[in-house]
């Protein structure tokens, strides 16, 4: 784990130089970036009025601004109700045409990825801390307060610190019933929830190389966990064949220079490597699954979904281990798609069928019972295996309930059992 | 922004997040005095009934992790902390507390100096934070001259105003 002595630029400051118009940038300089996309959830609802108080009165450029609403999706309380109305009356008045309203929505950044909102060497930014995830597109994308996003609505621009970055190098091959989530639990098990504060994450190796962009997807969304600014994979020929029939505006991809200057490496090799799990209450707190079944972690509720991991190879996945088994007796297991196309998805590929036939409840897509906020929220005690991303106490209701994070298969295993389980044993 | 801020201190320890901050359940919420009676509900529950306008924070390492939620540092503005001194902060709580004009510092050492319910002593530009009560300083690299100004100001609503009506006058300037 040492630092390269290059003098090369790295992705992040390949794509902060592009976005703010200048040959070369150093870690540490601040950059006045112009915005390629904004993209605003439910939290948007907070940028009105910093808005209006700004003074503006137009948005720069509303075709690089997507408003796409996940967290209460129908509006499950008034509370909710209400930011949903001040986002379409907003919406209408400063004439933002990409909305993706109730019945064409679905997670923030799902809605940005299948659709093509962000390319290769944009700079894009959301009002979710999880915006990381467009990363995996060979772009620099990060999370910003409702506030930020008022000034970038109005300028079309922010400024930003360039970061440092960690390089993170894989190689190896997943063995069965391993997958990209257990990879970044593991990355995090070693950089930690504060190993990346303040950087840019940049992976690469040939295992990276080998990822689909669904798996680019999840492992980019969990750097925020990492506290990192912004995770990404450089663009190549996945990237590009991803978004050929989708993107929204020209790509204009970087890539790194061979001799970068990095401020840290981490070597990770993936063969052999076990299911992994994140163990309450930190998304750090990082073993290897079988070690933790052994402790016959008992279940109450299971949840398949969140933008790390409801994309439909991941509910193609959880289905082909569903099918013909049961979810145990007292387990509740709720699955939510990332999306209404991939809602579609499931019930063309009678996924939804497989879930429901097996005493799953199968949702609506949106955020679901992640955040605590909407539905599946856990009384005190209670214990959940999920696929989403963060385990803090009360991160899904109670304080006092327990959250261990896993891939997809992994929580289908637990609820077939009833308890933690290896999802090789069941292949 | 006041060069010199002085406060009671509360303190909490490492990684309070912002579920800890403010519970995803509150998020609907717009109204600065009701987000406020709930701030810290759960990283330290005495304190929305217990906080006095101009009390200071005190933090260990990754302060306002988690997600990008500005209700955080809203509550807190509302109840009306008057810094947040930690010895080390995530980076989006950070911006945001910035942007809302809260002094947000990152002074390493600081946490292990203060007890609940310590004075501190706060110079933005000389860079120090003294616990008053037992003469123990840490020094901080002041705040770029950026986010000063920012602070100075009033936050990033005040500064984007002054910015727009600037481009304006320039503008209407032009014959």
């Amino acid at each position: 784990m040492t630092g390269s002595n290059g003098h090369g630029a790295t992705l992040a400051e390949k794509l902060l130089a592009r976005a703010g118009g200048l040959d070369h940038v150093v870690p540490g300089q601040i950059v006045e970036g112009k915005v390629d996309l904004a993209m605003m959830h439910e939290q948007g609802a907070q940028t009105v009025a910093p808005f209006h108080q700004m003074g503006a009165e137009r948005v720069w450029d509303p075709d690089r601004v997507v408003i796409a609403i996940d967290h209460w999706v129908p509006a499950s309380t008034e509370g909710a109700a209400v930011l949903h109305r001040i986002l379409r009356k907003f919406a209408a008045e400063t004439h933002l045409p990409h909305f993706y309203d109730v019945g064409n929505h679905g997670i923030c950044h799902q809605i940005l990825a299948e659709n093509g909102w962000v390319v290769p060497g944009d700079l894009a930014v959301g009002t979710d801390s999880h915006t990381n995830m467009l990363g995996a597109m060979g772009a620099f994308a990060a999370g910003v307060g409702p506030t930020e996003m008022a000034a970038v609505l109005a300028l079309g621009q922010l400024w930003l610190k360039v970061p440092p970055t960690l390089q993170v190098r894989v190689r190896g091959r997943f063995g069965k019933g391993v997958t990209a989530k257990d990879l970044v639990l593991r990355i995090l098990g070693e950089v930690k929830t504060t190993g990346a504060t303040y950087k840019a994450v940049e992976f690469s190796g040939p295992t990276i190389a080998g990822l689909s962009m669904p798996e680019r997807f999840t492992i980019c969304n969990m750097t925020t966990e990492m506290g990192a600014k912004a995770g990404m994979v450089a663009p190549d020929q996945t990237t590009y064949d991803y978004l050929a029939p989708i993107a929204k505006h020209p790509m204009h991809p970087v890539q790194p220079d061979a001799d970068a200057a990095y401020e840290r490496r981490v070597d990770i090799d993936v063969d052999g490597m076990p299911p992994m799990v994140a163990c309450p209450y930190s998304p750090d707190n990082v073993r290897p699954l079988p070690d933790v079944v052994r402790e016959h972690v008992k279940v109450d509720q299971v949840f398949l979904g969140s933008c790390t991991n409801a994309r439909i190879e991941d509910l193609r996945e959880g289905a082909a281990l569903m099918k013909g088994q049961r979810v145990a007796p007292g387990v509740r297991f709720i699955v939510s798609p990332a999306s209404t196309k991939i809602y579609q998805q499931c019930l063309d590929e009678g996924i939804i069928q497989t879930f429901t036939e097996a005493g799953a409840v199968f949702t609506n897509s949106s955020c679901s019972a992640c955040f605590g906020g909407n539905m599946g929220i856990l009384a005190p005690e209670e214990v959940c295996a999920s696929s989403s991303n963060r385990n803090f106490p009360g991160r899904m209701g109670a304080k006092q309930a327990r959250i261990y994070l896993l891939s997809p298969a992994a929580t289908v295993a637990a609820a077939i059992r009833g308890e933690l389980a290896d999802p090789r044993e069941m292949m | 922004m006041k060069d010199v801020i002085e406060g009671r201190v509360w303190v909490l320890g490492d990684d309070v997040d912002t579920d800890g901050i403010i519970g995803g359940k509150y998020l609907t919420i717009i109204d600065p005095d009701e987000l406020k009676k709930h701030v810290f509900e759960i990283a330290l529950p005495e304190f929305a009934d217990g906080a006095r306008p101009g009390d200071l924070i005190v933090a260990g390492e990754n302060f306002g992790c988690g997600s990008s939620r500005e209700h955080a540092p809203q509550a807190m503005r509302a109840i009306g902390v008057g810094a947040v001194v930690a010895d080390s902060f995530a980076r989006i709580f950070y911006r945001n507390a910035i942007n809302l004009g809260i002094p947000t510092i990152e002074a390493r050492g600081v946490r292990a100096l203060f007890e609940k319910g310590d004075t501190a002593r706060i110079e933005m530009r000389a860079g120090r934070v003294t616990n008053l009560r037992s003469g123990a300083a840490v020094r901080f690299p002041p705040l770029p001259q950026h986010l000063l100004e920012l602070l100075e100001v009033g936050g990033l609503v005040e500064k984007v105003r002054l910015e727009l009506e600037h481009r304006k006058a320039a503008a209407g300037a032009v014959p």
